[in-house]
């Protein structure tokens, strides 16, 4: 599904990602953790294609087609989904509004009609129980006035409704209580499926409980310096990473 | 910002069409004769010339403004036409005969003068250049009571009216755009609901300059009587032509006892193109007076014109009225506004509500200039002002002059203001959920103006929403 080949980004002169390869398939749920600095969310955010960082070399495929040459819209069109570390705020649009015109445009781009607003609704209320949330927050601003946990639900809440293919969860589980933490990966784990991947994102194994990886690759000065299985992360939390960032 | 961002193109002003009719239009210049003439043309009462001789005169001793925020050339006012009327026109029994060409126009603005409206209940009384085409729904309405016409029709058939309240509101010595209107003003729309009538549609009027070099001098004249109720839309576009035009407009309502008006304005004047060259000079005068427990409520949407100078204001007049002001200017490329409001608050327990978004783009100046003044008698009055900027791109500029005078100890005023820059962040949150970088901007601008637009009628609203987007489609870069 997605194919990243010796990366290397860089934001203004600072060279970030240095080489980085890794191959995700679908049904898979990958884990990258490391160091902070270490080059995981802007890894995250060259795959979902953030205008802040430029990639020097290196390819990344998606489906067989060049990544590096959609725009970001294209690319989520075609089910890649950035879940935020930091959810922007937009104040005076409301969330559902915000959510219609989101899954419209993918919609379109998949030769669909737009859903009808009575039906989407109807759709909003069986995702929104997905993420526990109160559905009084559809009808305010998107992620304005929202607390920590509040917006990474709402991140969840669209990438419930938006269905990806590729889901990237940028250290979704930052800031998030334990409760949290259960609803938000419930809500992860209850969207897995054989046609589709994730990449968790996080800096901590606690996320790991909720959400089994396949695999964990760890990073550390962008580059990936280790893969295994899920015991890796178990490793990580007794060890640190210091005896990695060392070797490497 | 980002590449993707930078190749967007601009869309062309899609209203920037003139129609071919044969038009009869006087030499250019202003003398007391062509004012002669002009009132003479339309046949008027012997009081209505002597009216805009005064008028006139009066202009004759004054001088143009020069305190806005805005920068502009000199105007040569002697080499302006002051009157155009196409020629095909002779009083119309029914649309059938309206010159098809005109017609056309107004398929082309979006305005249907038949059975869509008719179904979507709204009554046009469409202005062509000077003169009054076509009105419809005019049977409807006067089962109820309600006068709505051109404003020559009701010199003629409601004069007593015509003399009681032209220039009750903005005197023709008001100002010097006043002054210059009211010696030649050639039509406009007059508006009257009787007492205790809500009236039983929208009413709407579409502006359009069409002749070249034709300033536009149109007077608009509300009367709610008392207990009555009318909510007014007006809607302007002009063609695309490469000197500039002058439009300097009248608006006066009166309000009487326990009335309301609604008065909303949907302003897409040609805008100059993006060297600045071109573009409608929009120099307008708009108040209204509130009697007694009456509310007065401007909403304004100005997407257009090269310079915008307006300022819709209330005189709380009457004890216990109310004043509302809800405001979305957007200028792109060179374009500049100077906009805002009065609220003079004279009665006590008045009320008023002034709510101004600001939206800056490319080259573009925009400043809110707001009054607030409370008299002395105006006890217990109360004013809330909130007045929000925002920025798109580094080379334009937001500026906001309030002035708020209070002359007693039991009134209160609130201002807040804000500035905001329309962030690469949010635009890349939309863009990563499938948005495109022009429905990202148009998103988050509509979010930044929800407050104003939730006062237009719904399908105002959305045409609003629209301009906003067609506005601003290129201005980040």
């Amino acid at each position: 599904m997605l194919k990243i080949d010796n990366i290397h980004a860089r934001a203004g002169e600072k060279e970030i990602l240095k080489g980085i390869s890794l191959t995700v398939n679908a049904g898979e749920v990958h884990a990258i953790m490391g160091p902070n600095g270490s080059g995981k969310s802007t890894l995250a955010q060259v795959i979902a294609g953030h205008p802040g960082f430029e990639v020097t070399s290196g390819s990344i495929t998606y489906g067989g087609d060049d990544l590096l040459d959609m725009d970001p819209e294209v690319r989520a069109q075609k089910g890649v989904f950035l879940a935020f570390q930091y959810p922007v705020e937009i104040p005076g649009v409301t969330n559902a509004y915000f959510l219609r015109s989101a899954y419209n445009e993918i919609r379109k781009a998949n030769g669909q009609e737009d859903i009808d607003p009575m039906d989407f609704l109807d759709l909003m209320e069986k995702k929104i129980k997905l993420v526990d949330m109160d559905p009084a927050m559809l009808h305010r601003s998107v992620n304005a006035g929202f607390s920590g946990g509040e917006k990474k639900r709402n991140e969840i809440l669209q990438m419930a409704v938006l269905e990806p293919k590729l889901a990237i969860l940028d250290e979704t589980d930052s800031g998030l209580d334990i409760d949290a933490l259960r609803v938000v990966s419930g809500g992860v784990n209850a969207l897995k499926r054989a046609d589709n991947a994730t990449i968790v994102v996080t800096h901590y194994q606690r996320l790991l409980n909720y959400i089994v990886p396949d695999f964990v690759h760890v990073l550390a000065g962008g580059k990936i310096v280790k893969s295994g299985g899920k015991e890796l992360a178990l490793e990580l939390e007794a060890k640190g990473y210091d005896w990695l960032v060392d070797a490497a | 910002m980002g590449s993707s961002i930078e190749t967007l193109v601009n869309k062309e002003y899609q209203y920037g069409f003139v129609t071919d009719v044969d038009s009869d239009t006087l030499a250019p210049g202003l003398t007391e004769e062509v004012v002669r003439l002009i009132s003479s043309k339309k046949a008027e009462p012997e009081w209505l010339l002597e009216w805009r001789l005064k008028a006139y005169r009066r202009w004759l001793t004054m001088t143009e403004p020069h305190w806005p925020n805005v920068k502009y050339p000199p105007i040569d006012y002697q080499a302006a036409r002051y009157y155009s009327a196409p020629k095909s026109v002779k009083p119309l029994q029914s649309l059938d005969e309206v010159d098809p060409e005109l017609l056309a126009t107004y398929k082309k603005l979006g305005i249907s003068l038949t059975e869509q409206k008719m179904l979507a209940g709204v009554a046009v009384d469409a202005i062509f250049d000077s003169v009054s085409v076509g009105t419809t729904m005019k049977e409807e309405l006067s089962k109820h009571g309600v006068v709505f016409c051109s404003f020559s029709e009701a010199v003629h058939n409601h004069p007593e009216l015509i003399q009681k309240y032209l220039g009750s509101v903005v005197p023709y010595s008001d100002n010097f755009f006043a002054a210059l209107n009211s010696a030649v003003f050639s039509d406009g729309s007059f508006c009257y609901i009787p007492k205790g009538v809500r009236c039983p549609m929208e009413l709407s009027t579409y502006f359009r300059i069409n002749a070249a070099e034709t300033g536009q001098f149109e007077r608009t004249l509300i009367v709610a009587d008392e207990g009555a109720y009318v909510s007014y839309l007006e809607g302007c576009t002009a063609p695309k032509r490469s000197t500039n035009q002058l439009h300097a407009a009248v608006v006066e309502l009166v309000a009487l006892d326990r009335s309301t008006i609604k008065y909303s304005t949907v302003q897409n004047w040609y805008a100059g193109d993006k060297e600045g060259v071109g573009g409608i000079y929009n120099f307008v005068t708009k108040r209204g007076k509130a009697h007694a427990d009456a509310k007065i409520s401007w909403t304004q949407v100005e997407t257009g014109s090269a310079i915008t100078w307006k300022y819709p204001s209330v005189i709380l007049q009457g004890d216990n009225s109310v004043g509302e002001f809800y405001s979305v200017a957007v200028v792109n490329n060179k374009q500049q506004a100077d906009t805002g409001t009065k609220m003079i608050h004279v009665g006590k327990n008045t009320k008023s509500t002034i709510i101004s978004k600001g939206i800056s783009a490319g080259e573009g100046q925009n400043s809110y200039r707001g009054r607030v003044q409370v008299l002395p008698k105006a006890e217990g009055a109360r004013n809330y002002t909130q007045c929000d900027s925002m920025l798109i791109g580094n080379k334009c500029g937001a500026h906001t002059f309030p002035y708020i005078e209070v002359a007693n100890n039991s009134s209160m005023t609130e201002h807040e203001a804000s500035t905001s820059k329309i962030g690469e962040d949010q635009i890349f949150y939309c863009k990563a959920r499938g948005l495109s970088t022009e429905h990202a901007i148009s998103l988050i601008v509509s979010g930044f103006c929800r407050e104003v637009f939730k006062e237009l009628p719904m399908e105002f609203a959305l045409e609003a929403q629209q301009l906003l987007g067609i506005t601003l489609e290129g201005s980040v870069g």
